[in-house]
């Protein structure tokens, strides 16, 4: 086991460098989109409901399947990679974000739209501050959910953990199959404690 | 004369209700006044509030305040004209209590130093030291000082109506008491219009120069409180009266 952690340490840091690239491309563009999705979301209870529905739909297909289904559309490798977890992830994001918005107390936003607050300033002002820790937790989710699926991304050639986790279990190589999972853990395992740390800030702010 | 407020046959129907909130009502309210509009849950009493500030929109009929029709002007402008206190309160938690109280003179856009003067002129008039409290989160006060604040925030921008919606519901009878006087003596030392949401009798006939009483949707009495209790218009009225009665005669046995 040792043995393999020494020889192809190289191997195994550019697996992690390369596995941490496509988990952040992947994020930050669900960020992005997720929160523009959340705005949209926000004017009409219809168009949030719609979005939930289809995306919880998607979700449910497994992650390989859906790998397979995009290569017609996007090819092997990385982009194929990324747009399946981004897909994935409007799920959870946008679950969390709108609960989020829609659990801040009805007593609180009615006042600020009594006060002439436009639906904007409403979200900006008030709503966005007080949803904090569901939108924090909502990031959390993701980003774990993000490191593991990014795994059988290797699948269709997009690199990463997953490439020395896959060719341990074609070669049967027990320090191959237990390197690439164990970083793979460990990947996930940071970013939530860094994430759940953030969280508890935020929630602090709240207070 | 123009009229601080007027209905012209306002009715108001939710959907999957078999009757109307507010029903085919007309009434005019003078600059000054204070109203107290006194009802049982459900009478319409809130939806016809809120049908001032237009947080609900009217099916049918007019609105107007100062001659204006409030349908034809912008929501968000009427809305930052008009002072309004809920029984939630609805303080901001994430702001500060001076913060919360500039909430609409920031929406309109003032200098940081009116701001400034106006936020500690209020807390001054609701009786909280500006020095002490200015900074304080809303967590940190009790529930009479956060209604407080609720009112002074409402206050901010020097509304020409004040709205407010069982304002004091939440808070102890005995707090509720000191704040129904200062909510009295705080509209005699100025030329505003009140109105007043309340299910307490006793609380309607206390601060009022009218009082207007609905059930289902409709008006039944709109006159002082003396006129109502010498002269109820109707059987709901006179019970209403009745059980206020009763509620004193139980006092006095008590003694």
């Amino acid at each position: 086991m040792m043995d393999y952690l020494v020889k192809h340490f190289d191997d195994l840091g550019e697996a992690v460098t390369e596995h941490l690239l496509i988990v952040a491309a992947a994020l930050l563009l669900s960020l992005l989109i997720a929160s523009a999705l959340t705005v949209l979301g926000t004017y009409s209870r219809i168009v949030s409901e719609g979005m939930l529905g289809l995306f919880s739909m998607i979700y449910s297909v497994p992650s390989l399947a859906m790998f397979a289904l995009l290569i017609p559309l996007t090819g092997l490798g990385k982009t194929t990679a990324v747009v399946v977890l981004v897909i994935y992830n409007q799920y959870l994001l946008l679950r969390n974000f709108l609960a989020g918005l829609d659990g801040v107390d009805a007593g609180i936003v009615e006042a600020a739209a009594g006060m002439g607050m436009t639906k904007m300033q409403i979200l900006v002002k008030i709503k966005l501050p007080l949803a904090k820790p569901a939108l924090a937790a909502g990031i959390r989710i993701a980003s774990v959910s993000t490191v593991s699926i990014a795994v059988i991304a290797a699948s269709i050639n997009a690199g990463g953990l997953g490439t020395i986790l896959f060719d341990g279990l074609r070669t049967m190589n027990y320090a191959k199959i237990f390197w690439g999972s164990a970083a793979s853990a460990f990947l996930a395992f940071f970013f939530d404690s860094l994430l759940g740390f953030f969280e508890k800030k935020v929630q602090g702010g709240v207070q | 004369m123009t009229h601080a407020i007027e209905f012209q046959n306002v009715t108001k129907t939710f959907k999957g209700a078999g009757y109307s909130a507010v029903d085919h009502v007309d009434f005019t309210v003078e600059e000054g006044e204070f109203i107290t509009i006194l009802g049982s849950s459900g009478c319409g009493k809130t939806t016809l509030l809120k049908m001032i500030n237009r947080l609900y929109e009217p099916d049918s009929g007019k609105i107007l305040l100062f001659g204006e029709d409030v349908g034809a002007v912008d929501v968000v402008g009427v809305r930052r004209h008009i002072g309004y206190v809920i029984q939630q309160i609805g303080l901001f938690p994430h702001m500060t209590i001076g913060g919360n109280i500039a909430t609409v003179p920031r929406l309109l856009k003032w200098e940081s130093g009116r701001i400034s003067a106006r936020v500690d002129e209020l807390l001054d008039l609701i009786g909280l030291n500006p020095a002490e409290f200015k900074d304080r989160y809303p967590s940190q006060l009790s529930g009479g000082q956060q209604q407080r604040v609720g009112l002074a925030r409402a206050l901010a921008a020097d509304p020409k109506i004040m709205l407010l919606d069982e304002p004091f519901g939440a808070v102890d009878s005995i707090t509720r008491a000191r704040l129904q006087e200062e909510l009295r003596v705080l509209h005699g030392g100025m030329k505003k219009t009140f109105l007043f949401v309340t299910h307490d009798i006793e609380e309607a006939f206390l601060l009022v120069t009218r009082v207007m009483i609905m059930n289902r949707g409709k008006i039944v009495q709109f006159g002082t409180a003396e006129e109502i209790v010498r002269r109820p218009a109707d059987e709901f009225v006179r019970s209403l009266v009745e059980s206020a009665r009763e509620k004193e005669r139980f006092w006095e046995k008590m003694v």
